[in-house]
């Protein structure tokens, strides 16, 4: 029943409350769609925890990318044996979650240890979001390093079972029973990244979908009229 | 060719004295909320001296501004598109509180219940932003007046350009006021690198703003804007930055700190440029000249015609005529930009400051009202005039000397007429005796609709504009609220 609720009803429900939360967030809230910067309070540590944490966790994203969404089966038909893949992809994890991992550690405990300027502009959604955020890289090193990395022939293959269920997700045909032979700390990350996914809308992770590629097209000046 | 308006200033730096007044109407109408404690759109600098933020000049820190590359192309000095967008997760020359200062208030509370002792209670400085005790180091006006001093003016970047070192002499005459506002570039490097395109400027007017709501706070414009003026708000993370008092200025009035100057110094008109001729001209060689030649002659036909087919009202283009802005700059040539060569193209341009030539004319035995006497100290020191040469002409002396040497030359002359002598001012400087007694005019007795021509935005083509009125551009959503626990 539990896993019913946690995988076949909570991701859908936590991608609604996204996708509505961004379309209301864009509409009436404009002004609070911002990176909220907070170089102005400080800045040494900012400068190289933040391009740690930013890149390591484009490199996470782009890991579970591949891990979840590329069937098993493609990569063993393109002749990659499933022991070399799962070197590549311990190897790259760790790497990544130890920059995401570093640069969460610098970024916290600068927020809320090092400096009272930075208290004052911490927000309730930062909170909530550092927490969560917190969580997901235990878990998931927990589930790299502990359950995946140490053994050399892994008891459980995520890619038989996780991946599986997450790809089922899209269809519209959640496959719970295939997560059901996953450790705890798996489905507790699965379950934990549609509660990111939910309060993505309310916190300043909004930020993320203001990539500036229009910048690399536009002409340096721009002009505008009045009242435009 | 596209002839377009810019309202622009001009601050005439011999009457300043420094009393930043400019800078507290400002601070009072713009920046007197939660967020900006730090925020001066207008400060008042003491010359020579490390300025606000501390040596805001150093580009080889900052990396403000433009430069032209190898192959003769205008780019930013934070480097190329995909140079700057690689750095978008931290931005190192972006300056923080630390180095701006903290903003302090003091602990007045304690002077009223401080318990009865012997000992008078002190009202310790505390932080502004924290509530802690604090030790105030720093200021947007900490070397006020000191300007002479070895410890700061030691530390201004436009002196270690200058290759004559005669402490001495400088220290003993030199010093000057310096009011900034942000200069609402034609070539402002702040629009160039807004990877959101937040940060714009007005057609009707050239007025460079930053969106409040477009900012996603990438925090680019700060560090590319040579002049920092643009700042980041503390709560939103969001850029603000002067506004040239737009509402104010689009039902003709002069903005805050020009009608608040008590020195009513400084001058607001209208100046025509062709925007398809900027980029050019911020690439040119010769920096300063290329900021005048932005301005284009209102009275020129080929200017009108092409103003009117671009759509310019008849009244801009009349204000344009009148401009204050165009006398001063180009027609008598006193005016001149600040720090041309970061290549933006500024719009708030300063007349160098005569006075400290005067007085050390008198004090070397001269006439303080002969120009010929004025020209001897003016070429015998060096120092200042290379040093006002750094900020206000790339480094051109002549160009400075030109302007002061017109600035002597109308006391004379304005002394030969009311004692009814021949003189031969103008002649030496060039000029007729007409435009010195117009420049006269302009500088010592201009009455207030003589220094602000300023036309009216045309609001029937800006329906919108109505919808704001009343409100407050910056405020609303987070952080525009004030903290818990602070009155």
């Amino acid at each position: 029943m539990l896993d019913l609720m946690l995988f076949a009803v909570w991701p859908y429900v936590a991608v609604a409350v996204c996708l509505v939360g961004l379309v209301w967030r864009w509409r009436v809230d404009q002004f609070g769609w911002t990176t909220l910067t907070s170089l102005l309070s400080e800045k040494r540590i900012l400068n190289w925890a933040s391009p740690l944490f930013h890149v390591g966790a484009l490199l996470v994203i782009l890991g579970h990318v591949a891990g979840l969404l590329i069937p098993k089966a493609w990569t063993v038909a393109l002749g990659v044996p499933p022991a070399t893949y799962h070197l590549v992809a311990v190897s790259l994890g760790v790497v990544a979650g130890a920059m995401l991992t570093v640069g969460t550690v610098a970024l916290v405990l600068r927020r809320f240890i090092l400096r009272t300027r930075l208290r004052l502009v911490t927000r309730r959604g930062d909170i909530v979001m550092y927490v969560i955020l917190g969580l997901q890289i235990v878990l998931g090193l927990w589930q790299t390093i502990g359950f995946t990395a140490l053994e050399a022939r892994p008891s459980f293959d995520y890619r038989d079972s996780v991946s599986l269920w997450f790809r089922s997700i899209f269809v519209l045909q959640p496959d719970v029973a295939a997560m059901t032979p996953a450790p705890w700390a798996f489905k507790a990350h699965a379950a934990l990244a549609f509660a990111l996914i939910a309060v993505w809308p309310f916190s300043r992770l909004v930020h993320v979908f203001s990539i500036p590629i229009g910048y690399l097209t536009r002409p340096a000046i721009v002009y505008r009229h009045q009242g435009s | 060719m596209k002839i377009m308006a810019q309202m622009a200033m001009v601050m005439n730096l011999d009457k300043c004295i420094g009393c930043a007044t400019c800078s507290v109407t400002c601070k009072q109408t713009w920046t007197n909320r939660d967020g900006v404690e730090h925020i001066w759109f207008n400060n008042v600098e003491t010359n020579p001296g490390v300025g606000y933020p501390a040596r805001w000049e150093d580009q080889r820190r900052w990396r403000g501004g433009w430069r032209v590359d190898q192959s003769g192309r205008l780019c930013l000095r934070q480097g190329n598109k995909a140079e700057r967008l690689a750095r978008i997760f931290n931005n190192p020359e972006a300056p923080s509180l630390d180095d701006y200062y903290e903003p302090a208030t003091y602990d007045y509370q304690r002077l009223i219940k401080a318990p009865l002792t012997g000992l008078t209670p002190v009202a310790r400085p505390l932080s502004a932003i924290t509530g802690e005790p604090m030790a105030i180091k720093f200021g947007p006006n900490w070397d006020d007046d000191l300007g002479g001093s070895a410890l700061w003016a030691a530390r201004d970047p436009d002196l270690e350009a200058i290759a004559t070192k005669v402490e001495l002499a400088f220290e003993q005459s030199f010093m000057f006021h310096l009011p900034r506002i942000c200069e609402h570039c034609l070539n402002p490097a702040c629009v160039a690198a807004c990877p959101s395109g937040a940060m714009f400027k007005r057609v009707e007017d050239g007025i460079v703003l930053a969106d409040q709501d477009k900012c996603r706070g990438f925090r680019m414009c700060v560090s590319a804007c040579p002049y920092k003026k643009v700042y980041m708000n503390r709560l939103t993370g969001k850029a603000e930055k002067c506004t040239f008092c737009f509402p104010r200025i689009e039902e003709g009035q002069e903005t805050v700190c020009s009608e608040t100057c008590v020195g009513r110094l400084r001058y607001i008109g209208v100046i025509l440029y062709d925007r398809d001729a900027v980029g050019a001209l911020a690439a040119a060689d010769n920096p300063l000249a290329a900021c005048r030649s932005a301005m284009l002659d209102p009275h020129d036909p080929g200017v009108i015609a092409a103003a009117k087919s671009d759509g310019l009202p008849s009244d801009w283009l009349d204000a344009a005529q009148a401009s204050p802005i165009y006398e001063l700059a180009i027609r008598q040539l006193v005016a001149l930009p600040l720090h041309p060569e970061y290549r933006t193209l500024p719009m708030v341009w300063y007349i160098p400051p005569l006075s400290p030539l005067l007085e050390a004319t008198g004090a070397m035995g001269g006439d303080d009202t002969d120009a010929d006497d004025i020209a001897a100290t003016v070429t015998a020191m060096r120092i200042p005039l290379d040093y006002l040469a750094q900020l206000f002409a790339a480094g051109d002396q002549a160009a400075v000397a030109g302007s002061l040497m017109r600035l002597a030359a109308v006391r004379q002359h304005m002394r030969a007429r009311s004692l009814g002598r021949d003189d031969s001012a103008a002649e030496a400087v060039g000029a007729s005796p007409e435009d010195l007694e117009r420049l006269y005019h302009l500088l010592a007795v201009a009455k207030r609709s003589d220094r602000f021509v300023i036309p009216k935005a045309h609001h029937e083509s800006t329906a919108q504009v109505a919808a704001w009125a009343g409100g407050c551009p910056v405020g609303g959503g987070p952080g525009a609220t004030r903290r818990k626990g602070r009155a």
